[in-house]
């Protein structure tokens, strides 16, 4: 219990993180918003997935990258081919030239489904390939990439290409992946229908639980051995190097778990949103959630969640309110966040809050005394 | 859209140099947001008021005095340049329509809201115009993919979609009005025409690579080799965007077909025309029909670059009746003399006059009742094009018109079929 406090919450501050975020998400949104908001809630809520990845990848790890996009995107690709392939049977495909294909392969010509597909029929294939895609092209990359010492912003400029690239495959591919369109028109997984209000209080549910449960394990991971040696590597990568460790190794892994959870993500977009389109996988959205993760604070992972739902809150009310001209009002928001808080919303609170949380947080220790969650050690690493 | 920009500097240029302002500025953009939320909330909770209750069952936003409807096209982004005729004549026909004491003596109210080119963002505002607002209509989307990412919306919350678009077809729902032609209407016609005038025999087709080129030379091919008994020389698609013609112009001089039948949509098609008359294939002694071009991207594309190219339309600018020159007055008068008016412009500003014969014919705003007023095969519209009726099946039987371009970016009718009736879903092809 003791080590699980301090490893995967953090801590006392880290617990009290969690659970304000906790509780911001499961009882403040869902009493505040009606659904159709709740939904929007939950759509941004997919995007701070990448955020919190690129906290781990950039903040802690020093490596940029540009194209979290593309892994959020193959997470719901891989989800909405799944769906589609049910949304498909032959009957509510009958007026196709051939029934049971996708509508998108129907009108490319194509009269069989390809073999990649087949798979997809399966649940837990399609769960499995959520992560594992992402995972072993993140690998890839980065194998081919550190290994041969390549970083900075030459690694940044190369995750770019890989969105632009895999953004004109999937357009270019339109038979086998519904181009431009996207993959659209997802209806069921096993005869649950995901658009019905219900499911999406479900899905709203599952996809919170997953974004703490993501937090957590990002927090064991740096509260480990492997999280002091990120910092060290990020702050002077040739020392760690000297001192024995394969640096790319690291590099790899933090990577590819970067990717993993940002799949997560995509493949909880899909479910939500009930479409996937090419638009999510492109450089625009990839630099999009480094802002996300930038405004929020790019070494606090809870602060990732805070600024993907602010940002993501300016776009919609700005752009219902002045449909005209919102992106100005959004470039202003971003010059502002980062001229006045360079460090994000972390920053903000680190600045103007801190104190006065912790005042408050003494304060209820004298009314409510926890003497038994304190653990010594949290308190030391604190006083540091 | 830059008209209004000066705005922008004025409401939030609140000098964001000392840590102190951003709080007041942070303060009044949360008042003018919720401000405007409370607006759009106290909006539809008149709905349920008594003397409304007969054209209203379902909760819309409608007060004894107003009926609220929404607008989503792209006002920014790719698509905004092509999706700006659609907004200003809808908001054209709004206008009118309320200055003639509105629908079930009703003002129409206008949400406009912003689908930024990108999809989601469509479904996103659909559903937030559907079950925040309550309107009673849509008027918007122009790509094929933004209306399939709202379509699942609108069957889900019962909306009303005006489309205003020339499309594949394919495609037919309850919730929607497709007053642009489906791709039937468009091809069949034109190959005719082309076929009889011309005497043509060989084709070439091009066309960017998407659903609407795609399945709309799907039916070209089909029509040419079964019922003109011609033969297709080349069939080709380029990748959305594209901007390099060379090889596709290199393989048309070796073909040499009688026709070269384009559907090459956006950016691509300013390259495609300017690259085919550097090589010299111009309308003098080539035949090129294409089924992309209207005013709006003639005036892209320069006028000189297609003159004596042919495009099949439902309307051209240049039409020469009295109701169309009433219209383009109108439409010049509100939006610019320079504003061109294009075969969606023109289909887009049916969308609220169908709606409010729809309506009309229903007694109610509610949504089934609407649909099934739609489905009676008894609403009709004196357009700018013409009368059109709106026929069962939710599309318009329309004529097609073949347009010549000259320099000044105008086309000279030449042909006018007769009308076409729609077949979203062709047999046989």
């Amino acid at each position: 219990m003791n080590a699980f406090y301090t490893k995967w919450m953090g801590g006392k501050k880290g617990a009290i993180e969690l659970a304000v975020l906790a509780v911001f998400i499961f009882v403040v949104m869902p009493l505040w918003l009606d659904i159709f908001r709740l939904n929007l809630v939950g759509k941004y809520l997919t995007y701070a997935f990448a955020a919190v990845g690129l906290v781990m990848v950039w903040g802690y790890g020093g490596i940029l990258s540009l194209g979290q996009g593309v892994f959020f995107g193959i997470g719901g690709y891989c989800m909405a081919m799944f769906l589609k392939l049910e949304a498909s049977d032959p009957v509510s495909t009958a007026h196709q030239t051939t029934p049971g294909i996708p509508d998108f392969m129907d009108w490319n010509q194509i009269t069989h489904l390809p073999l990649f597909w087949e798979p997809f029929h399966s649940l837990i294939f399609s769960l499995a390939a959520v992560i594992l895609v992402p995972v072993a092209l993140a690998y890839v990359i980065s194998t081919a990439m550190f290994k041969r010492r390549v970083g900075g912003v030459y690694f940044s400029i190369i995750t770019q290409a890989i969105a632009a690239i895999l953004t004109i495959l999937v357009v270019g591919q339109q038979g086998l992946t519904g181009g431009i369109n996207g993959i659209t028109d997802l209806k069921t997984i096993h005869g649950w229908n995901i658009n019905t209000d219900s499911a999406k209080y479900i899905l709203y549910f599952l996809n919170g639980v997953l974004l703490l449960a993501v937090i957590m394990l990002c927090r064991f991971l740096l509260s480990s051995k492997f999280g002091r040696l990120l910092l060290a590597m990020r702050d002077k990568e040739d020392r760690v190097r000297f001192s024995g460790y394969d640096v790319a190794n690291f590099k790899i892994f933090t990577f590819s778990v970067g990717a993993a959870i940002s799949a997560i993500g995509g493949a909880m977009f899909t479910l939500q949103v009930g479409f996937m389109s090419p638009s999510l996988i492109g450089i625009v959205p990839s630099i999009e959630m480094v802002i996300f993760a930038a405004i929020g604070g790019r070494i606090s992972l809870v602060g990732a969640v805070y600024g993907t739902l602010l940002v993501n809150y300016g776009k919609s009310a700005f752009s219902e309110s002045f449909p005209s001209l919102w992106l100005l009002l959004m470039g202003a928001l971003f010059i502002g966040v980062v001229m006045l808080f360079p460090n994000g919303l972390a920053g903000l609170y680190d600045v103007y809050f801190k104190k006065w949380v912790e005042q408050l947080a003494i304060r209820l220790k004298k009314v409510f005394p926890l003497e038994k969650l304190k653990p010594v050690k949290a308190e030391i690493n604190h006083e540091q | 859209m830059f008209k209004k920009m000066p705005v922008v500097p004025a409401g939030c240029s609140a000098e964001p140099v000392s840590k102190t302002s951003f709080l007041p500025m942070h303060k009044k953009l949360t008042l003018a947001v919720t401000g405007a939320l409370f607006i759009a909330c106290a909006g539809s909770s008149f709905g349920a008021a008594p003397p409304t209750d007969k054209v209203d069952t379902t909760h819309l936003a409608v007060t004894d005095t107003e009926v609220t409807v929404g607008q989503l096209h792209s006002s920014t982004g790719t698509m905004a340049i092509s999706e700006t005729g659609a907004i200003e004549a809808e908001k054209l026909a709004i206008g009118q329509i309320n200055a003639m004491g509105g629908v079930l003596g009703r003002k129409i109210k206008l949400i406009q809201e912003d689908g930024a080119s990108d999809w989601p963002t469509f479904a996103e505002k659909a559903k937030k115009l559907l079950e925040e607002n309550h309107v009673a209509a849509i008027f918007g989307c122009w790509t094929s993919a933004s209306r399939k990412a709202v379509l699942p919306v609108l069957e889900r919350d019962n909306g009303l979609l005006y489309y205003p678009t020339f499309y594949e077809g394919l495609e037919q729902s309850k919730n929607v009005v497709y007053t642009g032609q489906e791709a039937t209407q468009q091809v069949f016609a034109g190959l005719d025409w082309v076929a009889k005038t011309k005497n043509a025999k060989t084709f070439y087709l091009i066309g960017s690579d998407y659903i609407w080129p795609r399945t709309t030379m799907k039916l070209a091919r089909k029509y040419i080799e079964t019922v003109l008994h011609g033969s297709v020389v080349g069939e080709e698609y380029a990748a959305l965007g594209s901007t390099d013609f060379g090889s596709t112009i290199n393989k048309i001089r070796l073909k040499k077909p009688d026709v070269i039948y384009a559907a090459v949509v956006g950016g691509s098609n300013v390259s495609w025309f300017k690259q085919l008359k550097a090589a010299g294939i111009t309308g003098k002694d080539h035949t090129l029909l294409t089924l992309s071009v209207t005013e709006d991207e003639a005036n892209g594309i320069g006028g000189e670059n297609l003159v004596g190219f042919y495009s099949a339309m439902k309307y051209f600018q240049s039409l020469d009746t009295p109701r169309n020159k009433e219209f383009v007055k109108q439409f010049k008068a509100k939006w610019g003399a320079d504003a061109p008016i294009g075969d969606v412009t023109q289909a887009g500003y049916e969308g609220p006059w169908i709606w409010k014969a729809a309506v009309e014919k229903a007694g109610s705003f509610d949504t089934d009742k609407v649909a099934k007023a739609e489905e009676s095969g008894q609403i009709s519209f004196d357009a700018p094009e013409g009368m059109v009726y709106l026929e069962p099946n939710h599309h318009l039987k329309t004529r097609l018109r073949i347009g010549e371009w000259r320099t000044d970016g105008q086309a000279d009718i030449v042909y006018t079929s007769d009308y076409i009736m729609p077949n979203p879903f062709p047999t046989g092809y």
